[in-house]
């Protein structure tokens, strides 16, 4: 417990005393959001009806375009080779910095939906699920996200080939989250989308640290 | 039986045979110093000896018991500094330190801070910003967090480069310390470091071609090295 609170400290002193990186990750939420009524045009009932899902797709993009740095600062400069040597398991120290990842860039998207959710139109009866499901799905996409992070440590471009490989992983999320939306908004319990949501987040809870883990060892070869 | 030993151990990175059935022994207190060639594999060793490398075959030990039985327990005895200083740009000398001496569960890290930094001479330092810190800064920094929390054994890769004389001596001189507390330090170098009767060991001497390895280890490897062991023995 020790190594995961150090971890997640410093990564938190870190974000803060550079902060660039959460700013960016909700104004890229925000413009992607924003690009749709652009696209689409501005009819209310349009928008309205494709809300949740421009919602989810832009929290997804945005939350994989800060993946790759993730493990990548700690790997250039040789602190994730004396982390994989500390006398704390790897498995935990991966824990420490998705939690710190999701706090910085998970929870901002969070707290940014609700706006972009005004500004597309969408009804206030699905708010409340939106926010729930995002709670939900957001660590999952934090967590997922960082077997890709830690995949493409030592790979050019590795932006590009972390999107490959992370967003078809994102799908569920994406439909659940969505349904869960779209079925608050219809009137209907969004329950049983709310809960495959949190089994979701529970699984990669307890599988991604291991896999990630794994990855970083690989990287270290 | 020494403490900290390896036998028979085989490198290979990518297709390349780095050096094969190499064996060192280290009991406390003693010092080794790797010599070879660039590429003869100095690092490769330390590396293999922390455990972020796995040998191709051979193992080693403390106190008999396989490093890789017990990867949290090896890296609790050891401190290993490489080629990088692992410092944040935007955190001071203390920030950066800290970190490492919570991972190793110090008690009080403040105080251990204080000393290390005193022992390196850059104590004045402590509240500057890694990006202000010079090479020769940075690396007294990274010496400084080996000394942070208890350690049996000092695996250093090339510790003086960016050093100065002095901080040289000043390293030598930490060196002794450890060893008289009953420390192993194993470390490579270019340039002489004054270390008190290290054990030398010459890396250049375990260089073989790949081809007569494979006829002492006839299990053929799986990972692409049949295609052309000549070729990759160069």
């Amino acid at each position: 417990m020790n190594g995961f609170t150090a971890i997640l400290r410093r990564d938190l002193q870190l974000a803060m005393r550079q902060g660039a990186d959460s700013v960016m990750v909700v104004a890229f939420f925000i413009v992607t959001t924003t690009l749709f009524p652009f696209g689409v045009g501005p009819e209310a009932n349009i928008l309205a009806r494709i809300a949740s899902g421009v919602i989810w797709v832009s929290a997804l993009l945005a939350a994989m375009l800060s993946l790759e740095r993730v493990f990548q600062t700690d790997y250039e400069d040789g602190t994730l080779e004396l982390l994989t040597l500390s006398p704390v398991s790897l498995e935990v120290v991966v824990l420490g910095k998705v939690v710190a990842h999701w706090l910085t860039t998970g929870l901002p998207l969070i707290v940014a939906a609700p706006l972009m959710a005004v500004m597309l139109n969408m009804d206030t009866d699905g708010f409340v699920v939106l926010m729930i499901a995002m709670l939900l799905g957001t660590p999952a996409l934090s967590l997922i996200g960082a077997i890709g992070a830690a995949l493409i440590l030592g790979a050019r471009r590795g932006g590009v080939l972390v999107s490959l490989l992370v967003l078809p992983l994102y799908i569920p999320i994406l439909i659940f989250g969505a349904g869960a939306v779209e079925a608050a908004l219809l009137g209907m319990s969004a329950t049983a989308q709310l809960q495959i949501m949190g089994a979701i987040l529970l699984l990669a809870l307890a599988a991604t640290p291991f896999a990630t883990a794994h990855a970083l060892r690989q990287a270290m070869e | 039986m020494a403490v900290f030993s390896g036998s028979d151990l085989t490198c290979l990175r990518g297709e390349r045979l780095v050096f094969g059935k190499l064996s060192f022994a280290a009991n406390p207190g003693d010092a080794i110093m790797l010599r070879g060639r660039n590429g003869a594999g100095k690092s490769s060793l330390l590396r293999l000896m922390a455990g972020l490398l796995i040998p191709r075959s051979g193992q080693i030990t403390w106190n008999n018991e396989p490093i890789h039985s017990d990867r949290i327990a090896h890296h609790a005895r050891l401190q290993y500094l490489g080629h990088q200083d692992a410092i944040k740009p935007v955190l001071s000398v203390r920030d950066n330190l800290h970190l490492w001496g919570q991972l190793r569960g110090v008690d009080d890290i403040d105080r251990e801070i204080d000393t290390a930094l005193h022992a390196l001479d850059i104590h004045h330092l402590s509240r500057t910003a890694g990006r202000y810190l010079s090479s020769g800064q940075k690396r007294r920094t990274a010496l400084a967090r080996i000394l942070i929390g208890h350690a049996d054994l000092w695996l250093l890769d090339e510790p003086t480069v960016g050093l100065d004389r002095e901080s040289s001596n000043e390293l030598a001189h930490l060196i002794a310390d450890f060893r008289a507390k009953g420390g192993i330090v194993i470390y490579s170098t270019h340039i002489d470091l004054a270390v008190k009767e290290p054990v030398l060991l010459d890396i250049d001497e375990f260089a073989i071609p790949m081809i007569e390895w494979l006829k002492d280890h006839d299990a053929p490897a799986d990972d692409g090295m049949r295609s052309d062991p000549k070729r990759a023995a160069q």
